[in-house]
């Protein structure tokens, strides 16, 4: 990790850290339902309790995304979204509230707009960085440039299938905190987190990461206290898109309160 | 295309034109600046299995005499080269022969990579497969191969496809597999693959994605090829058996580019045979409804590498169209894209129209009903002849080889659709003879009741 450069996702768990919990974080798709509609969910994620935002760039082949999400993300697409629109998303959010704001993008919208040009527009929105489902380090060298660059944070993915060697250079790769994948799957609500999270979350710390933070199936305020025990910090997406779908910015704003219960530590023991 | 050719691309086109280096060796992840690896995590372990699974595989004697043995004693293998003489009139009188991979076991080329791999499979313990299918050919392979080795086979195919496709849809099914028909975005083939790969990364402790073309993340764009080449190797042997001279030209379809590939690999050597692969031109690539890839795309990244790609400004996949579901993908394999680069093969489209018209001229002229997919090389192949033949005395010295990746049975209904043969209850017209899959028991009963 670079240490001269100063990571606002790292800045917003650690603020989470000294108030004794853990960060939360919520996933909202930008343009969904239209890109002022997402912008004024996201506002209203990070006035009920969420630490850092994560605006997902709606992709024609979300191969990482359960039906929730692919659903929400074909609409906005089928609305007219486009790809630029995600700065005015991440401007706006970050103009009304103190949340650090990740963009979440599968690669090929990236490359296609260039790295260092995205990554540029990306930092003047106020973003934080990106969270990256399907680039690896591996093929991320563009990405270390830019980043270094314009001071974005590089979220990359942890799984269960992770081998140490891999753990370890993940980690090395990473700025802002890691993104452990809680199983071996895609988006979506799950009745139950998978028991490979806390271990996961455990081998990321051991191989170097200061912050982990965990997603994928986790839904509600239970999951949430679950997590939070062990983790610097909880995401949870297809359940507030779905809030989105069925009540709108009012109750994304309702789960968000509900979910930030379960964040702190000290509930988490009783 | 906007992106000039990159450095390495212009290394290796520069060695092979010097004829210092072999374009036979590329092993991936990457094909010049194409491959990779653009994948979730979750995924790199089971491509690191495979990987390893698939090198000492290929080392093992044993593996190989295996893979020979099921080649030759299943699937049929050396398929025939057979010369389409009454056909070759229509190409400027050049020879033309007939890679005749429509003769294998389950009726296409994709017997070659699904028997090596459901054999990589067994090697690593899992019980089931996964596949997806554009026109059928590679599910129905699948099937095939795993009811032969007893693994269980699920098979993603696109909700339009199966329409397209409703014959081969119960062929899977009579072969124990379960179709899974996908609905999300276009419908076909690309979004087959995008629920593959939901699958795989949700069981892929008991699960091998089975992927039916030569493209995807390392190592399947090599590992596909590996299990193909025996289509060039064979049709080298035997044009030089036949004419005692290599061809002057190969041809070959290009959707995802796994026959072509496997047909092209045995003369990328060959400084003296062209090498031509036809893309799907759908209506035309004027109109935006086309399957052509590298002829109009630009290098992006899809399904877990960096090739060419059509897509619009956002980076967003546009839908590609064609006749044939079989090439009806919106990319192609990497290693297409870096020949395409360096010069060694030449890409260019065919519309619906002219493979249309090639493959009923080779029901006529051969008495050989190709699949759509393999009217497209034939069309290319009907170019290309005039082209070499032109301004030559005796045009019979011009001998060019086509890759007849599959018969064209599955093809029937689209074909008689097209040449106007149905009534408007899709009946053969002046017969109550449908093209369409007969109704079961259960659906007769119904309309009885």
């Amino acid at each position: 990790m670079s240490e001269n450069i100063t990571s606002k996702a790292a800045a917003a768990i650690d603020r989470a850290k000294a108030e004794g919990r853990a960060a939360l974080i919520g996933y909202l798709p930008a343009g969904y339902p239209d890109v002022q509609s997402s912008i004024e969910a996201g506002i209203a994620l990070a006035r009920n309790g969420a630490d850092l935002i994560e605006i997902g760039i709606p992709y024609s082949d979300p191969v990482m995304d359960g039906p929730v999400i692919q659903a929400a993300t074909t609409e906005a697409i089928a609305n007219g979204f486009r790809v630029a629109s995600v700065f005015d998303v991440v401007a706006g959010i970050t103009a009304a509230t103190d949340a650090a704001v990740l963009v979440m993008t599968y690669w090929n919208p990236v490359m296609r707009m260039g790295v260092d040009e995205f990554s540029r527009r990306l930092a003047e929105a106020g973003g934080a960085g990106l969270i990256t489902p399907d680039l690896i380090p591996d093929e991320a060298s563009e990405w270390f440039e830019a980043s270094d660059k314009y001071g974005l944070d590089r979220v990359f993915l942890v799984a269960p299938s992770s081998t140490p060697e891999r753990l370890e250079m993940t980690v090395k790769a990473s700025r802002g905190f890691v993104y452990a994948v809680s199983i071996m799957g895609i988006t979506g609500t799950r009745q139950a987190v998978s028991g490979s999270a806390e271990k996961l979350v455990a081998d990321t710390h051991a191989a170097g990461a200061e912050r982990v933070c965990v997603g994928l199936g986790v839904s509600t305020p239970d999951h949430v206290r679950e997590i939070a025990a062990y983790a610097d910090g909880v995401i949870v997406g297809s359940a507030l898109v779905a809030a989105v779908r069925d009540g709108g910015v009012d109750a994304v704003g309702k789960l968000t309160k509900e979910l930030s219960a379960g964040l702190r530590r000290e509930t988490a023991q009783a | 295309m906007d992106a000039p050719t990159s450095k390495p691309e212009q290394d290796a086109a520069d060695a092979f034109l010097e004829g210092g280096a072999s374009l036979r060796n590329a092993s991936g992840p990457y094909f010049g600046s194409y491959g990779g690896r653009w994948m979730p995590e979750s995924l790199i372990a089971a491509l690191d299995e495979v990987q390893d699974t698939f090198d000492k595989a290929k080392a093992d004697p044993e593996f190989i005499a295996q893979l020979n043995d099921l080649n030759k004693n299943y699937s049929g293998r050396p398929s025939l080269l057979t010369e389409a003489k009454r056909f070759s009139e229509h190409a400027g009188g050049a020879r033309i022969f007939l890679k005749r991979e429509d003769l294998n076991h389950t009726g296409s080329h994709k017997i070659n990579n699904v028997l090596g791999q459901a054999l990589l499979a067994k090697r690593m313990g899992k019980t089931r497969v996964i596949a997806e299918t554009g026109a059928g050919q590679h599910g129905v392979a699948s099937a095939t191969a795993a009811a032969l080795l007893g693994l269980e086979c699920v098979v993603y195919m696109g909700a339009e496809d199966c329409r397209r496709q409703a014959l081969n849809v119960a062929r899977m099914q009579l072969l124990g597999a379960t179709v899974v028909p996908v609905t999300n975005g276009s419908q076909t083939l690309k979004d087959a693959i995008n629920d593959a790969l939901r699958d795989w990364v949700s069981n892929v402790d008991t699960t091998h994605y089975l992927l039916g073309t030569a493209a995807g993340a390392h190592p399947f764009p090599a590992m596909v090829r590996f299990f193909h080449e025996v289509i060039g190797e064979e049709a080298r042997a035997q044009i030089l058996e036949q004419t005692g001279k290599l061809p002057d030209a190969v041809c070959a379809c290009i959707g995802g580019g796994s026959n072509a590939i496997g047909l092209f690999h045995a003369f990328l050597d060959d400084a003296s045979v062209k090498i031509y692969g036809f893309e799907a031109g759908g209506d035309g690539v004027e109109t935006g409804r086309h399957a052509a890839a590298i002829t109009l795309g630009r290098p992006g990244v899809l399904h877990g590498a960096r090739s060419y790609l059509m897509q619009d400004e956002d980076g967003q996949t546009v839908e590609s169209h064609s006749i044939s579901a079989g090439l009806d993908y919106p990319s192609v394999g990497p290693e297409h894209s870096y020949l395409a680069d360096i010069g060694r093969v030449t890409y260019e489209p065919i519309t619906d129209t002219e493979a249309m018209d090639a493959f009923r001229l080779l029901c006529r002229t051969e008495g050989i009903l190709p699949a759509i997919e393999s009217a497209h090389a034939l069309a290319g192949a009907i170019k290309v002849g005039q082209r070499l033949t032109e301004g030559k005395a005796d045009p019979s010295e011009v001998s060019v080889i086509v890759n007849l990746s599959g018969r064209g049975d599955k093809d029937v209904e689209t074909a008689a659709a097209w040449f106007d043969m149905l009534d408007e209850n899709g009946n053969v017209k002046g017969t109550t003879l449908s093209t369409r899959a007969p109704k079961g028991p259960a659906e007769r009963t119904e309309e009885q009741n």
